[in-house]
Protein backbone atom coordinates (compact mmCIF):
# COMPACT_ATOMS: atom_id res chain seq x y z
CA UNK A 1 0.00 0.00 0.00
CA UNK A 2 2.70 2.55 0.94
CA UNK A 3 4.06 1.96 -2.70
CA UNK A 4 0.76 3.44 -4.08
CA UNK A 5 0.68 6.16 -1.46
CA UNK A 6 4.17 7.34 -1.47
CA UNK A 7 4.29 9.05 -4.35
CA UNK A 8 0.97 11.32 -3.24
CA UNK A 9 3.43 13.51 -1.45
CA UNK A 10 6.37 11.70 0.37
CA UNK A 11 7.71 11.06 -3.24
CA UNK A 12 5.78 13.14 -5.09
CA UNK A 13 7.51 12.81 -8.89
CA UNK A 14 6.52 16.87 -9.34
CA UNK A 15 7.18 18.33 -6.24
CA UNK A 16 9.71 16.37 -4.66
CA UNK A 17 11.88 14.63 -7.19
CA UNK A 18 10.73 17.87 -10.01
CA UNK A 19 10.01 15.68 -12.96
CA UNK A 20 7.73 16.28 -15.70
CA UNK A 21 7.84 19.77 -15.70
CA UNK A 22 7.35 21.00 -19.03
CA UNK A 23 3.75 19.25 -19.79
CA UNK A 24 2.87 20.08 -15.86
CA UNK A 25 3.09 23.94 -16.45
CA UNK A 26 1.86 23.32 -20.45
CA UNK A 27 -1.41 22.13 -19.94
CA UNK A 28 -2.60 23.42 -16.39
CA UNK A 29 -4.25 26.88 -17.47
CA UNK A 30 -7.83 24.86 -17.06
CA UNK A 31 -8.81 21.92 -15.07
CA UNK A 32 -10.47 20.25 -18.12
CA UNK A 33 -6.76 19.51 -20.11
CA UNK A 34 -5.15 18.54 -16.83
CA UNK A 35 -7.74 16.11 -16.20
CA UNK A 36 -7.39 14.55 -19.63
CA UNK A 37 -3.61 14.91 -19.80
CA UNK A 38 -3.46 13.39 -15.86
CA UNK A 39 -5.49 10.33 -17.27
CA UNK A 40 -3.52 10.12 -19.92
CA UNK A 41 -0.12 9.72 -18.33
CA UNK A 42 -1.16 7.39 -15.60
CA UNK A 43 -2.77 5.03 -18.06
CA UNK A 44 0.66 5.31 -20.55
CA UNK A 45 2.87 5.14 -17.36
CA UNK A 46 0.52 2.33 -15.37
CA UNK A 47 0.83 -0.44 -18.68
CA UNK A 48 4.35 0.80 -19.84
CA UNK A 49 5.87 -0.27 -16.14
CA UNK A 50 3.04 -3.82 -16.53
CA UNK A 51 4.86 -4.66 -19.72
CA UNK A 52 8.09 -3.85 -19.29
CA UNK A 53 7.83 -5.44 -15.88
CA UNK A 54 6.72 -8.62 -17.53
CA UNK A 55 9.28 -8.30 -20.45
CA UNK A 56 12.20 -7.22 -17.88
CA UNK A 57 14.11 -10.62 -18.15
CA UNK A 58 14.39 -10.78 -21.68
CA UNK A 59 15.37 -7.38 -22.31
CA UNK A 60 18.85 -6.98 -23.05
CA UNK A 61 20.87 -4.70 -20.59
CA UNK A 62 22.67 -2.85 -23.63
CA UNK A 63 19.65 -1.87 -25.34
CA UNK A 64 17.24 -1.47 -22.29
CA UNK A 65 16.59 2.21 -22.27
CA UNK A 66 15.53 2.00 -26.24
CA UNK A 67 13.35 -0.81 -26.04
CA UNK A 68 11.73 0.83 -23.08
CA UNK A 69 11.12 3.94 -24.95
CA UNK A 70 9.56 1.80 -27.86
CA UNK A 71 7.36 0.80 -25.66
CA UNK A 72 6.10 3.92 -23.93
CA UNK A 73 6.35 5.75 -27.68
CA UNK A 74 3.73 3.05 -28.83
CA UNK A 75 1.71 3.36 -25.68
CA UNK A 76 1.66 7.37 -25.95
CA UNK A 77 0.61 7.02 -29.85
CA UNK A 78 -2.12 5.00 -29.12
CA UNK A 79 -3.62 7.45 -26.71
CA UNK A 80 -2.80 10.32 -28.96
CA UNK A 81 -5.13 8.32 -31.64
CA UNK A 82 -7.81 7.77 -29.21
CA UNK A 83 -8.20 10.62 -28.09
CA UNK A 84 -8.08 12.38 -31.74
CA UNK A 85 -11.07 9.51 -32.13
CA UNK A 86 -12.99 9.53 -29.45
CA UNK A 87 -12.43 13.16 -27.86
CA UNK A 88 -11.38 15.54 -30.95
CA UNK A 89 -11.83 18.96 -29.04
CA UNK A 90 -9.81 17.78 -26.10
CA UNK A 91 -6.78 16.59 -28.24
CA UNK A 92 -6.93 19.60 -30.21
CA UNK A 93 -6.63 21.70 -27.03
CA UNK A 94 -3.26 19.38 -25.74
CA UNK A 95 -1.57 19.77 -28.78
CA UNK A 96 1.71 18.30 -28.82
CA UNK A 97 1.69 17.35 -25.12
CA UNK A 98 -0.03 14.08 -25.39
CA UNK A 99 2.69 13.07 -28.02
CA UNK A 100 5.22 14.33 -25.36
CA UNK A 101 4.68 12.00 -22.64
CA UNK A 102 6.98 9.74 -24.09
CA UNK A 103 9.92 12.35 -23.38
CA UNK A 104 8.30 12.40 -19.69
CA UNK A 105 10.73 11.99 -17.25
CA UNK A 106 8.58 10.33 -14.76
CA UNK A 107 7.51 7.09 -17.12
CA UNK A 108 11.12 6.41 -18.20
CA UNK A 109 12.22 7.05 -14.82
CA UNK A 110 9.52 5.09 -13.09
CA UNK A 111 10.52 1.93 -15.90
CA UNK A 112 13.87 2.11 -15.70
CA UNK A 113 14.49 2.67 -11.46
CA UNK A 114 11.88 0.06 -11.07
CA UNK A 115 9.60 -1.92 -13.39
CA UNK A 116 13.29 -3.34 -14.76
CA UNK A 117 13.89 -4.72 -11.35
CA UNK A 118 10.30 -6.35 -9.99
CA UNK A 119 7.35 -8.49 -11.10
CA UNK A 120 4.70 -7.03 -12.57
CA UNK A 121 2.01 -6.37 -9.91
CA UNK A 122 4.21 -4.44 -8.08
CA UNK A 123 5.48 -1.78 -10.73
CA UNK A 124 2.04 -1.23 -12.09
CA UNK A 125 1.15 -0.36 -8.82
CA UNK A 126 3.91 1.89 -8.19
CA UNK A 127 4.10 3.55 -11.76
CA UNK A 128 -0.02 3.97 -10.84
CA UNK A 129 0.95 5.93 -7.35
CA UNK A 130 3.71 7.84 -9.73
CA UNK A 131 0.39 8.67 -12.18
CA UNK A 132 -1.63 9.85 -9.48
CA UNK A 133 1.49 11.71 -7.73
CA UNK A 134 1.51 13.63 -11.07
CA UNK A 135 -2.44 13.75 -11.60
CA UNK A 136 -2.46 15.82 -7.81
CA UNK A 137 0.15 18.09 -8.63
CA UNK A 138 -1.70 18.79 -11.81
CA UNK A 139 -4.73 19.35 -10.54
CA UNK A 140 -3.96 21.50 -7.94
CA UNK A 141 -2.08 23.81 -9.69
CA UNK A 142 -4.68 23.89 -12.88
CA UNK A 143 -7.07 24.66 -9.90
CA UNK A 144 -5.34 27.49 -8.78
CA UNK A 145 -4.79 28.60 -12.37
CA UNK A 146 -7.70 28.07 -14.01
CA UNK A 147 -10.13 29.37 -10.80
CA UNK A 148 -7.77 33.00 -10.65
CA UNK A 149 -7.15 33.31 -14.06
CA UNK A 150 -10.67 32.66 -15.24
CA UNK A 151 -12.97 32.72 -12.55
CA UNK A 152 -14.04 29.26 -13.38
CA UNK A 153 -13.59 25.53 -12.81
CA UNK A 154 -13.64 22.66 -15.66
CA UNK A 155 -15.33 25.81 -17.80
CA UNK A 156 -18.06 26.35 -15.42
CA UNK A 157 -17.95 30.13 -14.23
CA UNK A 158 -17.43 30.69 -10.46
CA UNK A 159 -16.57 34.14 -10.03
CA UNK A 160 -18.42 36.27 -12.04
CA UNK A 161 -15.77 38.40 -13.94
CA UNK A 162 -16.38 41.95 -14.14
CA UNK A 163 -16.91 41.48 -18.44
CA UNK A 164 -20.13 39.58 -17.43
CA UNK A 165 -21.45 42.33 -14.77
CA UNK A 166 -19.08 40.85 -11.95
CA UNK A 167 -16.52 42.21 -9.30
CA UNK A 168 -13.77 39.66 -9.94
CA UNK A 169 -11.04 41.43 -12.39
CA UNK A 170 -9.23 37.78 -13.94
CA UNK A 171 -5.34 37.68 -13.24
CA UNK A 172 -4.01 37.18 -16.87
CA UNK A 173 -0.76 35.99 -15.71
CA UNK A 174 -2.25 32.75 -14.30
CA UNK A 175 -3.10 32.06 -17.45
CA UNK A 176 0.64 32.53 -18.77
CA UNK A 177 3.47 30.13 -18.18
CA UNK A 178 5.41 32.39 -15.93
CA UNK A 179 3.05 31.71 -13.21
CA UNK A 180 2.69 27.57 -13.60
CA UNK A 181 6.14 28.04 -12.27
CA UNK A 182 5.18 30.69 -9.67
CA UNK A 183 2.26 28.24 -8.16
CA UNK A 184 4.88 25.23 -8.19
CA UNK A 185 7.66 26.79 -6.65
CA UNK A 186 5.00 27.84 -4.01
CA UNK A 187 3.84 24.52 -3.62
CA UNK A 188 7.37 22.84 -3.28
CA UNK A 189 8.20 25.57 -0.86
CA UNK A 190 5.42 24.74 1.39
CA UNK A 191 5.41 20.55 0.91
CA UNK A 192 8.85 20.93 2.49
CA UNK A 193 8.20 23.34 5.06
CA UNK A 194 5.34 20.61 6.10
CA UNK A 195 7.55 17.81 5.51
CA UNK A 196 10.65 19.19 6.77
CA UNK A 197 13.06 16.02 5.94
CA UNK A 198 12.26 16.85 2.10
CA UNK A 199 14.42 19.55 2.39
CA UNK A 200 17.81 19.17 1.33
CA UNK A 201 20.54 20.11 2.96
CA UNK A 202 22.61 23.65 1.25
CA UNK A 203 25.16 22.13 -1.39
CA UNK A 204 27.85 24.67 0.26
CA UNK A 205 27.46 26.95 3.45
CA UNK A 206 26.60 30.76 2.81
CA UNK A 207 29.71 32.89 3.24
CA UNK A 208 30.00 34.38 7.45
CA UNK A 209 29.17 38.06 7.16
CA UNK A 210 32.62 38.68 8.81
CA UNK A 211 34.79 37.71 6.06
CA UNK A 212 32.93 38.82 3.62
CA UNK A 213 33.31 42.61 5.34
CA UNK A 214 36.94 42.17 4.95
CA UNK A 215 37.23 40.79 1.71
CA UNK B 1 8.63 -22.77 -34.27
CA UNK B 2 7.39 -22.66 -30.85
CA UNK B 3 10.58 -24.40 -29.76
CA UNK B 4 13.23 -22.27 -31.73
CA UNK B 5 11.44 -19.17 -30.24
CA UNK B 6 12.38 -20.91 -26.91
CA UNK B 7 15.78 -21.37 -27.83
CA UNK B 8 15.88 -17.71 -28.87
CA UNK B 9 14.31 -16.86 -25.19
CA UNK B 10 16.78 -18.67 -23.03
CA UNK B 11 20.00 -17.48 -24.83
CA UNK B 12 21.84 -15.29 -22.31
CA UNK B 13 20.92 -11.52 -22.73
CA UNK B 14 23.99 -10.35 -23.22
CA UNK B 15 24.13 -12.38 -26.75
CA UNK B 16 24.22 -9.99 -30.27
CA UNK B 17 21.67 -12.63 -31.35
CA UNK B 18 19.28 -12.10 -28.36
CA UNK B 19 19.96 -7.99 -28.16
CA UNK B 20 18.93 -7.56 -31.70
CA UNK B 21 16.02 -10.52 -31.95
CA UNK B 22 14.68 -8.59 -29.17
CA UNK B 23 14.95 -5.36 -30.53
CA UNK B 24 13.54 -6.60 -33.84
CA UNK B 25 10.55 -8.20 -32.06
CA UNK B 26 9.96 -5.34 -29.84
CA UNK B 27 9.69 -2.83 -32.73
CA UNK B 28 7.83 -4.94 -35.04
CA UNK B 29 5.46 -5.96 -32.61
CA UNK B 30 5.02 -2.11 -31.33
CA UNK B 31 4.69 -1.42 -35.38
CA UNK B 32 2.07 -3.45 -36.15
CA UNK B 33 0.31 -2.28 -32.86
CA UNK B 34 0.69 1.68 -33.83
CA UNK B 35 -0.65 0.77 -37.71
CA UNK B 36 -3.51 -1.13 -36.44
CA UNK B 37 -4.75 1.28 -34.42
CA UNK B 38 -3.99 4.21 -36.75
CA UNK B 39 -5.84 2.31 -39.41
CA UNK B 40 -8.98 1.51 -37.63
CA UNK B 41 -9.64 4.91 -35.88
CA UNK B 42 -8.65 6.51 -39.32
CA UNK B 43 -12.18 6.81 -40.64
CA UNK B 44 -13.05 8.11 -37.27
CA UNK B 45 -10.74 10.98 -36.68
CA UNK B 46 -11.49 12.13 -40.61
CA UNK B 47 -14.90 12.17 -39.68
CA UNK B 48 -14.16 14.63 -36.74
CA UNK B 49 -11.93 16.74 -38.67
CA UNK B 50 -14.73 17.35 -41.03
CA UNK B 51 -17.18 18.13 -37.84
CA UNK B 52 -14.54 20.39 -36.53
CA UNK B 53 -14.43 22.38 -39.75
CA UNK B 54 -18.21 22.46 -40.35
CA UNK B 55 -18.40 23.81 -36.78
CA UNK B 56 -15.88 26.47 -37.84
CA UNK B 57 -18.19 27.37 -40.93
CA UNK B 58 -20.85 27.72 -38.98
CA UNK B 59 -19.30 29.56 -36.24
CA UNK B 60 -18.19 31.82 -38.46
CA UNK B 61 -20.60 32.28 -39.83
CA UNK B 62 -22.80 33.30 -37.22
CA UNK B 63 -19.84 35.92 -36.32
CA UNK B 64 -20.95 38.15 -39.16
CA UNK B 65 -23.11 40.81 -38.30
CA UNK B 66 -26.67 40.17 -40.02
CA UNK B 67 -25.66 36.73 -41.61
CA UNK B 68 -27.17 34.22 -39.28
CA UNK B 69 -30.75 36.01 -40.40
CA UNK B 70 -29.91 35.20 -44.14
CA UNK B 71 -29.37 31.71 -43.43
CA UNK B 72 -32.52 30.53 -42.01
CA UNK B 73 -33.98 31.79 -45.26
CA UNK B 74 -32.29 30.59 -48.19
CA UNK B 75 -28.90 29.10 -46.56
CA UNK B 76 -25.87 28.89 -48.27
CA UNK B 77 -24.96 28.11 -51.23
CA UNK B 78 -22.24 25.61 -52.24
CA UNK B 79 -20.68 26.18 -55.61
CA UNK B 80 -17.89 25.09 -57.86
CA UNK B 81 -15.98 27.88 -59.42
CA UNK B 82 -13.38 26.88 -62.69
CA UNK B 83 -10.73 28.93 -61.36
CA UNK B 84 -9.07 29.46 -65.20
CA UNK B 85 -12.49 30.78 -66.54
CA UNK B 86 -13.46 32.63 -63.46
CA UNK B 87 -16.42 30.97 -63.59
CA UNK B 88 -19.60 28.76 -61.96
CA UNK B 89 -18.36 25.15 -62.89
CA UNK B 90 -21.05 22.28 -63.77
CA UNK B 91 -19.54 20.10 -60.93
CA UNK B 92 -21.66 18.58 -58.79
CA UNK B 93 -20.21 20.18 -55.82
CA UNK B 94 -21.97 17.57 -52.58
CA UNK B 95 -18.70 14.70 -53.16
CA UNK B 96 -15.85 17.62 -54.34
CA UNK B 97 -13.16 16.84 -52.96
CA UNK B 98 -10.68 19.72 -53.18
CA UNK B 99 -7.86 18.10 -51.49
CA UNK B 100 -7.69 14.82 -53.87
CA UNK B 101 -8.33 17.60 -56.82
CA UNK B 102 -5.77 19.59 -56.12
CA UNK B 103 -3.09 16.04 -55.61
CA UNK B 104 -4.40 14.65 -58.90
CA UNK B 105 -2.47 15.93 -61.91
CA UNK B 106 -5.54 15.76 -64.34
CA UNK B 107 -7.67 18.06 -62.13
CA UNK B 108 -4.61 20.32 -60.56
CA UNK B 109 -1.87 22.47 -62.81
CA UNK B 110 1.66 23.03 -61.24
CA UNK B 111 2.48 26.50 -60.75
CA UNK B 112 5.51 27.87 -61.61
CA UNK B 113 7.85 29.29 -58.64
CA UNK B 114 7.47 33.12 -59.19
CA UNK B 115 3.75 32.71 -59.22
CA UNK B 116 3.50 30.33 -56.24
CA UNK B 117 2.96 32.73 -53.34
CA UNK B 118 1.56 30.32 -50.58
CA UNK B 119 4.10 27.44 -51.86
CA UNK B 120 1.12 25.19 -52.53
CA UNK B 121 3.25 24.01 -55.53
CA UNK B 122 0.08 22.57 -57.54
CA UNK B 123 -3.20 24.34 -57.33
CA UNK B 124 -6.58 22.77 -58.09
CA UNK B 125 -8.41 23.91 -61.54
CA UNK B 126 -11.93 23.22 -59.55
CA UNK B 127 -12.56 24.98 -55.93
CA UNK B 128 -15.64 24.62 -53.98
CA UNK B 129 -16.94 28.96 -52.55
CA UNK B 130 -19.98 29.34 -50.82
CA UNK B 131 -21.99 32.46 -50.87
CA UNK B 132 -24.93 33.86 -48.98
CA UNK B 133 -27.37 35.82 -51.39
CA UNK B 134 -30.25 38.09 -50.10
CA UNK B 135 -32.01 38.62 -53.57
CA UNK B 136 -29.91 38.68 -56.42
CA UNK B 137 -27.59 41.05 -54.05
CA UNK B 138 -24.55 39.06 -52.69
CA UNK B 139 -23.76 39.16 -48.85
CA UNK B 140 -21.11 36.85 -48.20
CA UNK B 141 -18.95 35.20 -50.31
CA UNK B 142 -16.39 32.88 -48.01
CA UNK B 143 -13.62 31.30 -50.04
CA UNK B 144 -11.22 28.69 -48.89
CA UNK B 145 -7.11 29.18 -48.85
CA UNK B 146 -4.62 27.62 -47.57
CA UNK B 147 -0.59 28.00 -48.35
CA UNK B 148 2.87 27.44 -46.08
CA UNK B 149 3.16 28.96 -42.86
CA UNK B 150 6.03 28.34 -40.60
CA UNK B 151 6.32 24.36 -40.49
CA UNK B 152 2.86 23.46 -42.07
CA UNK B 153 0.25 24.13 -44.37
CA UNK B 154 -2.49 26.53 -43.22
CA UNK B 155 -5.70 26.21 -44.15
CA UNK B 156 -8.62 29.23 -43.86
CA UNK B 157 -11.94 30.22 -44.95
CA UNK B 158 -11.81 33.96 -45.90
CA UNK B 159 -15.44 35.49 -45.35
CA UNK B 160 -15.54 38.72 -47.58
CA UNK B 161 -18.60 41.18 -47.64
CA UNK B 162 -20.89 41.81 -50.61
CA UNK B 163 -18.53 44.72 -51.65
CA UNK B 164 -16.24 41.75 -52.74
CA UNK B 165 -13.46 43.49 -50.94
CA UNK B 166 -13.97 43.85 -47.21
CA UNK B 167 -12.96 41.08 -44.98
CA UNK B 168 -15.77 39.61 -42.52
CA UNK B 169 -13.76 36.98 -41.10
CA UNK B 170 -11.03 34.80 -41.99
CA UNK B 171 -10.65 31.61 -39.59
CA UNK B 172 -8.20 28.79 -39.90
CA UNK B 173 -9.43 25.64 -39.57
CA UNK B 174 -6.41 23.51 -40.14
CA UNK B 175 -2.76 24.29 -38.96
CA UNK B 176 0.55 22.41 -37.42
CA UNK B 177 2.40 25.46 -36.31
CA UNK B 178 4.35 25.94 -33.62
CA UNK B 179 2.37 25.58 -30.62
CA UNK B 180 2.24 28.48 -28.01
CA UNK B 181 3.48 30.33 -31.03
CA UNK B 182 2.11 30.34 -34.96
CA UNK B 183 -0.64 28.48 -33.50
CA UNK B 184 -2.16 31.70 -31.86
CA UNK B 185 -3.93 31.53 -35.86
CA UNK B 186 -6.77 30.36 -34.68
CA UNK B 187 -7.15 32.40 -31.84
CA UNK B 188 -9.93 35.18 -31.69
CA UNK B 189 -7.12 38.03 -30.84
CA UNK B 190 -5.55 36.85 -34.51
CA UNK B 191 -8.96 36.77 -36.05
CA UNK B 192 -10.07 39.83 -35.29
CA UNK B 193 -7.49 41.27 -36.58
CA UNK B 194 -8.72 40.54 -39.95
CA UNK B 195 -12.29 41.47 -39.50
CA UNK B 196 -13.51 44.83 -41.07
CA UNK B 197 -9.63 44.96 -43.49
CA UNK B 198 -10.22 45.56 -46.80
CA UNK B 199 -8.21 44.12 -49.22
CA UNK B 200 -8.21 45.91 -52.64
CA UNK B 201 -7.39 49.75 -53.26
CA UNK B 202 -8.72 49.75 -56.61
CA UNK B 203 -7.21 46.70 -58.71
CA UNK B 204 -4.12 46.12 -56.16
CA UNK B 205 -4.17 43.68 -53.46
CA UNK B 206 -2.59 45.75 -50.47
CA UNK B 207 -3.12 43.95 -47.47
CA UNK B 208 -0.80 43.43 -45.50
CA UNK B 209 0.01 42.37 -41.71
CA UNK B 210 2.52 44.71 -39.85
CA UNK B 211 3.21 44.89 -35.51
CA UNK B 212 0.70 47.85 -34.38
CA UNK B 213 -1.31 47.79 -37.14
CA UNK B 214 -3.83 50.90 -38.08
CA UNK B 215 -4.72 51.50 -41.63
CA UNK B 216 -7.81 49.68 -43.26
CA UNK B 217 -5.51 47.16 -45.28
CA UNK B 218 -3.45 46.11 -42.17
CA UNK B 219 -3.72 42.81 -39.68
CA UNK B 220 -2.27 42.49 -36.31
CA UNK B 221 0.84 40.52 -36.33
CA UNK B 222 1.23 37.63 -33.93
CA UNK B 223 3.80 38.74 -31.96
CA UNK B 224 6.54 35.88 -31.96
CA UNK B 225 5.25 34.37 -35.16
CA UNK B 226 5.62 36.55 -38.01
CA UNK B 227 6.53 33.89 -40.62
CA UNK B 228 2.87 32.45 -39.64
CA UNK B 229 1.44 35.54 -39.64
CA UNK B 230 3.19 36.82 -43.65
CA UNK B 231 2.12 33.10 -44.38
CA UNK B 232 -1.85 34.09 -43.89
CA UNK B 233 -1.22 37.12 -46.08
CA UNK B 234 1.07 35.37 -48.94
CA UNK B 235 -1.68 33.01 -48.98
CA UNK B 236 -4.33 35.95 -49.36
CA UNK B 237 -2.43 37.46 -52.22
CA UNK B 238 -2.25 34.48 -54.14
CA UNK B 239 -5.85 33.39 -53.74
CA UNK B 240 -7.42 36.14 -54.45
CA UNK B 241 -4.61 36.96 -57.62
CA UNK B 242 -4.50 35.94 -61.35
CA UNK B 243 -3.65 32.30 -60.43
CA UNK B 244 -6.35 32.05 -57.53
CA UNK B 245 -10.10 33.42 -57.08
CA UNK B 246 -8.96 36.29 -59.39
CA UNK B 247 -10.57 36.03 -62.57
CA UNK B 248 -13.71 34.87 -60.67
CA UNK B 249 -13.79 37.94 -58.84
CA UNK B 250 -13.49 40.03 -61.64
CA UNK B 251 -16.93 38.01 -63.48
CA UNK B 252 -18.53 38.45 -60.05
CA UNK B 253 -18.20 42.66 -59.73
CA UNK B 254 -19.24 42.72 -63.80
CA UNK B 255 -21.88 40.21 -62.96
CA UNK B 256 -20.49 37.83 -65.66
CA UNK B 257 -19.77 34.85 -63.14
CA UNK B 258 -22.62 32.29 -64.14
CA UNK B 259 -24.21 32.61 -61.31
Amino acid sequence: MKQLTDPLIDKNPVAVHILGICSALAVTTSMATALTMSVALTVVVTLAAGLISALRSHIPNQIRIIVQLTIIATLVILADLLLQGFAHDMSQRLTVFVSLIATNCIVLGRTEAYAMHNPPLPSMIDALGNGLGYSLVLMSVAFIRELFGAGSLFGIQILITQAQGGWFVPLRLMLLAPSAFIILGLLVWALRSWRGRLAEKPDFAPRDTGSEASS
Amino acid sequence: MAKAFQRFLARPNSDPVKSIGMAALVAAICALIVAGTAVTLRPLIEENRLAARAGQMAAMLESVPGISDLLDGGGIETLIVDLATGRISQTDPTDFDQTAAAADPDRSTALPPAADLAAISRRENESLIWLVREGDEIRLLVLPVRGAGYQSTIRAYLALEGDLNTVAAFTVYEQGETPGLGSRVTEAEFRNGWTGRRIFEGDVILIDTVSGASGDFEVEMISGASVTSYGTIDMVHFWLGPDGFGPFMDNLRKGEAGL
